[in-house]
């Protein structure tokens, strides 16, 4: 581990014991909780949190004091929904953060509830995380047990119910208005916006949905303050982020490190450069949804939202996914489309038909039947999909789409033989 | 009538009682639908029309809502499934780590290809998206728990396991210290 590391909010990771609640409060759990409920007012935690320029690590990288600020002063029966639905491919940072430290994400939640005076509270974990949905269910039986939750908590007068509600299956619960639908007993499809769920959301109700990286660091911002929090990482991005690294690199696993990193310290150090044998091509750095880089494009970068974006591409889940050499990118682009087209909800029509042509596009590559008309199809069918949807799913797919063709275009291009039959126009048939 | 969705369909005093927990602590019937319905699967392996039509009942939701979720959520089975269904993440990850050669070698063993089942329905064998388990690709998920760095020799060690009725523990299912 290089020295910049740190544990702001892994520092039970890879531990037998760090899910045990003595072993959280033996080691400062709940104190901040203590702290809020014993002197501050749920205004006073919104701006806490918004001076400490947090911001939400689900993709997106909203600030969370100005989200959780946009429910209105008046309202009652508000909704606090912790995001663990983490199924954007690449991420599993919120994996290692409820094994190893349920309790960490459920104190940040009780906080979070409080900050926006919520009565009830979802953690929605995605069904395949099983035996996650038992470590998470046992802890917080244990946080009511004692007496973190229920009514009247720790004497303050503030009563919080927490639910652990599992998914079943539908990467596009992760989409906060799909994952209220979902806990509505709705499949999850997504709402268009505005209304915003912090104003209309579950049962109509001002709802916050902040995904569990987020709510994790709240504690340690209670105990350490605002300015603590900002001492790590840059002015525009302050914090540590967690990053899930997978790919044949030396060290693959989950890391936290200060934002403002620069990539080529991160890959040298904390990851051990790449396996032997192996060459680095390229890296998608945010999840698949992100658009891919070259290998020298991301050695140029830092790792923080605004370096990234002026790169070209987005910090997104932190899913940073290495790619070798020797990977054929026409083949991870038809297993990536083959994601989206799955995962579509369906409710639009571009992304329910665009993401089935670009894969079928994909695969026509692929088995050497694609026309050189294919690779303008490509661009034609990612333009009548970019923006024009209730959610970004279709967005996700263009990204890594047309930044795979502009990036890789040669091993696409190869791809092309002059005399195949062009793809019938009229043909609806979905899959491969 | 000797149905066996009808015979699966018996659900157990607990498993009733745990649907009527739910009821009690989710604000409305229809958001306990879906939680009811993994308490129905927990129990039988998938949701027979039997148990379906217990939850139009007891929730009082409409046969089309349970319909939606039952299809939209691709974890909810509307068949009895095989004894052991494995299900192998073939996404980007674990594609680059070697997931088609995992998804081959099981393939051969099993004597079939994926989304099949075995004739004497002991394994099925899926293809299934991103897992959140991608720096240890490639993954397969058992049940609750999740099989990673999967190699060839790794997969034939679970299917022996599997066949003997002692499988090698899951990677997920690590060694915890109990509380004090």
């Amino acid at each position: 581990m290089s020295a910049a590391a740190c544990n702001i909010l892994s520092a039970r990771f890879g531990r037998a014991d760090g899910h045990r609640l003595d072993v959280y409060e033996a080691e400062g759990g709940y104190r901040a909780l203590r702290q809020v409920l014993g002197g501050m007012k749920p205004a006073e935690v919104v701006e806490l949190v918004k001076g400490a320029g947090l911001r939400g690590r689900g993709g997106a990288g909203f600030p969370t004091g100005a989200k959780w600020s946009f429910v209105p002063s008046a309202a009652e029966d508000v909704y606090f929904f912790v995001n663990a639905d983490e199924s954007e491919p690449g991420t599993f940072k919120d994996r290692y953060l409820l094994d190893y430290d349920p309790h960490q994400t459920i104190e940040g939640a009780i906080i979070s509830a409080y900050a926006v005076r919520a009565k009830l509270a979802f953690i929605y974990i995605r069904g395949e995380f099983g035996w996650l949905v038992d470590r998470v269910e046992r802890a917080v039986t244990e946080a009511y047990s004692a007496g973190y939750l229920g009514r009247d908590i720790l004497g303050s007068g503030y009563s919080l119910e927490m639910i652990v509600h599992k998914g079943a299956g539908a990467y596009i619960c992760g989409e906060e208005t799909g994952l209220i639908n979902s806990v509505t007993g709705l499949k999850g499809q997504p709402s268009i916006k505005p209304p915003f769920p912090a104003v209309s959301g579950f049962l109509g109700r001002p709802t916050i949905v902040n995904n569990v990286e987020t709510v994790a660091a709240v504690p340690w911002i209670v105990m350490h303050g605002a300015q603590a929090y900002r001492s790590y990482g840059t002015e525009k991005s302050p914090g540590t982020k967690l990053w899930s690294v997978s790919g044949p690199v030396r060290n693959p696993g989950v890391f936290e490190i200060p934002l403002g990193m620069p990539f080529a310290d991160f890959f040298h150090g904390q990851l051990g450069g790449m396996q032997d044998g192996e060459e680095f091509k390229a890296c998608i750095v945010g999840g698949s949804s992100v658009p891919v880089l070259t290998a020298a494009e991301i050695m140029a970068c830092t790792l923080d939202y605004e370096s990234l974006q002026e790169a070209g591409t987005m910090l997104g889940s932190g899913g940073m996914i290495i790619v070798p050499q020797r990977a054929d990118m026409v083949e991870l682009i038809k297993v990536l489309m083959h994601f989206y087209w799955d995962e579509s909800c369906g409710q639009c029509t571009p992304c329910r038909e665009g993401t089935g042509w670009l894969h079928r596009i994909a695969s026509r590559l692929l088995k050497g039947e694609a026309v050189p008309a294919d690779l303008e199809l490509l661009e034609k069918v990612c333009n009548g999909m970019m923006g024009l949807t209730i959610c970004p799913l279709a967005d996700a797919a263009v990204m890594p789409m047309r930044s795979f063709l502009q990036r890789f275009r040669d091993e696409f291009a190869a791809r092309i033989h002059e005399t195949a039959a062009p793809e019938p126009v009229n043909r609806w048939a979905r899959g491969e | 009538m000797d149905r066996p969705d009808q015979v699966a369909a018996d659900l157990s005093q607990a498993a009733r009682e745990r649907i009527a927990a739910i009821v009690a602590r989710y604000p409305t019937r229809q958001s306990a639908l879906m939680p009811s319905l993994w308490v129905v699967q927990d129990e039988l392996g998938w949701v027979p029309p039997a148990a379906v039509a217990y939850l139009v009942e007891t929730l009082g939701v409409t046969l089309a809502r349970v319909h939606e979720l039952l299809t939209f959520y691709t974890m909810f089975r509307t068949e009895p499934p095989a004894r052991h269904v494995l299900q192998v993440c073939r996404n980007i990850s674990c594609h680059i780590m070697g997931a088609r050669a995992v998804i081959a070698h099981l393939e051969k063993r099993l004597g079939i290809r994926l989304g099949e089942k075995t004739p004497d329905g002991l394994f099925a064998l899926e293809g299934v998206e991103c897992l959140g388990a991608c720096g240890q690709g490639p993954v397969l998920q058992l049940g609750k728990h999740y099989y990673e760095n999967l190699t060839p020799k790794k997969a034939d060690a679970l299917l022996e396991g599997l066949r003997k009725g002692a499988p090698p523990r899951a990677d997920t299912d690590r060694e915890l210290e109990v509380g004090s």
